[in-house]
């Protein structure tokens, strides 16, 4: 009976190393993946004028530091605004409620994230409530379009200064 | 040419389904299923996991070497993850399986048809189909999405060991540009496939086996198909889920 | 008393054009051992394939226990196998189970039986071939006679009505064909199981048959007691029990004229019909 004790053992380490290793790709790689903890934090919204390709999954950081992540993206037809729905984990739970909320990139080429900036209020965001101060994503044109309106704006102001 | 052909995906399809039919039976004897994910799984744990290890630091050299001409190293990744989970894990876990236990079940089927052993069974009253070839069918299928798994599992690992330790890609976006870009459904075409490699690899070394000619022979030669037939279908139905899944 | 254990009649069977059987019967009493004898490639495997149903006849007739083999499906089949052991050429153990669970196996696959009884049951059969303390081996760890042995154990633990061997005593030493003759004698003897031998060892078969038959060229040349058969004057016969090169039995494989053969131009002179 020795040999097919370990035998067992054997199939049962190899089984249970193969669910592991399956537990950690649906759950552990995707941002979007079937987290656990899920029900554990709480939910706040952000409305953005513009979310870029944020997408469902993509991380929520405040400082740098991963506090939670994007649950929800859905439209708002009577002000033609995102809607973003975050779930932040609840060891986060001393979030200022005037914070604001940004949505930024990793890199140069790397996805969206939803950068939170604290901010003074002695109230904290709690389930439900809404984060009203919000930047939306930088597309990177408006923004070289801006810079470029900008730059010639100001020429022009020097212009007139020098003429009177 | 093309009937024989023809005649033999027949053969296969209704071999399948014979087996398909033992399969329930099979499952209530599990000691037998056991034994044959032991033997596909356990047995080849160690091939692959070092294939694994080395496939991941491939990419992780070569990933690296093209992601930064382009200055963006922190999608390594990302670039290795998806490589490993849609691509690289499912077909090189497949080839392997079918070179070390496809081959393996094929002799050792071939070599029970030749002694005797198979036909003694049907002497017995006890159907082979069953007893040896059903729990060895199961085996197979569910060994491989796990060996999948671990393959992509180390291959991460080879891939993070080159690219963090060796090549200094900052860690924190090693990962969380991964898990940012890596979708539900990337892993889920990585399973898919996975699944369906089990079901043809397992399927071909189990045919090729009990249809081998009671010879040395015949068994070499039934073991060499299983390897080419295995591989070049594994091939084939990768690319045809590809296909699938882009096309969603 | 019920029909007998086999019964052939008038039996035809051709592997592509090569008739192998042309119209043999046979009959095997219940208990007592029939041997079938006869030249190598005279079919004798063939005869108990066809005999368990594992290939189909081309014509005629096979009784195993009253029931007709040729018109039975699967299960009836398997029913009817569970009530036949067999002994293979070379034992056919299944390599990867211990000798125990070889013997064991019949019974798992048909019985469920509480491990103790299933245990005692397994070593009474072990020990009446003299094997109890190789239970926990491997069968590569027996000689050719113990595999046999196991083999025979196996096939009895079922109980079984009717026993075939097929060629039971190729390739063993003197000592292990000896203690292989005197064990299906006393099988036969103790518990009285109907016997198929098939064989081509005269000798050996003369000592424990009660009937003998003697196939050549898909036909029964000559049957009865060994003594009959020993005192028989019909050249086949003669040329098989003294094992004569040439006689009756052609020495050549049927080959076209030898001549046209070397010189390459069979097709032309149609030396091969």
């Amino acid at each position: 009976m020795k040999p097919q004790r370990s035998l067992e053992i054997g199939t049962g380490l190899f089984v249970l190393l193969g669910f592991a290793a399956l537990f950690f790709l649906t759950t552990q790689l995707p941002g979007s993946g079937l987290s656990l903890g899920e029900q554990a934090g709480y939910r706040v919204t952000a409305k953005f004028d513009n979310v870029g390709d944020l997408k469902v999954g993509s991380p929520v950081s405040m400082a740098g530091v991963r506090i939670g992540r994007v649950e929800a993206i859905s439209f708002d037809p009577s002000d033609y605004r995102a809607v973003v729905s975050l779930q932040i984990e609840s060891s986060f739970d001393r979030v200022p409620d005037d914070s604001d909320a940004s949505i930024q990139t990793q890199g140069l080429l790397g996805g969206k994230y939803v950068g939170i900036g604290p901010g003074g209020s002695e109230t904290f965001l709690k389930e439900g409530s809404q984060i009203e101060f919000t930047q939306s994503a930088i597309v990177l044109e408006s923004l070289v379009n801006k810079f470029f309106a900008n730059f010639a704006s100001k020429d022009a102001g020097t212009d007139t200064a020098k003429a009177e | 040419m093309i009937g024989t052909s023809l005649g033999r995906i027949g053969a296969v399809a209704l071999f399948l389904l014979r087996v398909l039919g033992q399969c329930l039976p099979a499952l209530a004897k599990p000691r037998a299923v056991i034994h044959q994910i032991y033997n596909a799984g356990a047995r080849s744990l160690i091939i692959i996991m070092l294939c694994g290890l080395f496939v991941g630091m491939v990419l992780g050299l070569q990933g690296f070497d093209l992601l930064q001409r382009f200055g963006s190293e922190d999608a390594l990744g990302v670039a290795a993850a998806l490589g490993l989970l849609k691509e690289l894990g499912p077909v090189v876990t497949a080839l392997l399986f079918a070179g070390r236990a496809g081959t393996a079940l094929t002799s050792e089927i071939g070599l029970m048809r030749a002694t005797d052993q198979l036909t003694a069974m049907e002497m017995m009253a006890v159907d082979p189909l069953r007893h040896v070839i059903a729990p060895r069918f199961l085996g197979g299928v569910i060994a491989m999405p796990l060996l999948v798994a671990i393959f992509d599992i180390v291959g991460l690992f080879g891939a993070q060991l080159i690219g963090v330790q060796l090549m200094a890609v900052d860690p924190g976006a090693f990962w969380s540009q991964m898990q940012a870009a890596v979708e539900l459904d990337d892993v889920n075409e990585g399973i898919v496939k996975s699944i369906c490699f089990g079901f043809a690899c397992s399927l071909i070394a189990v045919y090729e086996g009990y249809h081998a000619p009671p010879t040395a022979q015949g068994v070499g030669l039934a073991t060499t198909r299983t390897v080419v037939v295995s591989s070049v279908l594994v091939l084939l139905i990768d690319y045809m889920l590809t296909a699938a899944f882009l096309g969603r | 008393m019920s029909a007998p254990p086999v019964r052939i009649r008038d039996l035809h069977y051709a592997v592509g054009a090569r008739p192998i059987f042309a119209g043999v019967d046979i009959d095997v009493p219940q208990g007592q051992i029939t041997a079938v004898m006869g030249p190598s490639g005279t079919g004798k495997t063939t005869l108990l394939r066809l005999l368990t149903g594992q290939v189909a006849a081309d014509r005629g007739r096979i009784e195993l226990f009253g029931q007709s083999v040729g018109d039975t499906d699967k299960a009836g089949l398997y029913a009817l196998r569970r009530r036949t052991g067999m002994l293979f050429q070379n034992g056919a153990l299944l390599t990867d189970l211990t000798v125990f669970e070889n013997v064991a196996f019949p019974v798992r696959a048909h019985a469920r039986l509480p491990e103790s009884v299933l245990r005692r049951l397994v070593l009474t059969k072990l020990e009446a071939v003299g094997l109890r303390g190789a239970a926990d081996l491997m069968p590569s760890q027996l000689s050719g006679g113990m595999a046999r042995r196991v083999a025979l154990a196996r096939a009895i633990v079922m109980d079984p009505e009717l026993l075939i061997y097929d060629e039971p005593f190729v390739g063993l030493d003197p000592i292990s064909m000896g203690v292989i003759v005197r064990l299906i004698r006393e099988l036969n003897e103790t518990l009285g199981v109907t016997s198929i031998v098939v064989s081509h060892d005269v000798e050996e078969l003369a000592t424990i048959a009660h009937r003998s038959y003697l196939l050549s060229e898909g036909r029964v040349v000559a049957s009865g007691t060994p003594d009959e058969l020993a005192r028989s004057q019909e050249p086949v016969v003669r040329q098989f029990m003294s094992g004569a090169a040439d006689g009756p039995v052609p020495f050549h494989f049927p080959a076209g004229d030898l001549a046209a053969d070397i010189l390459g131009k069979s097709a032309q002179v149609g030396g091969r019909s």
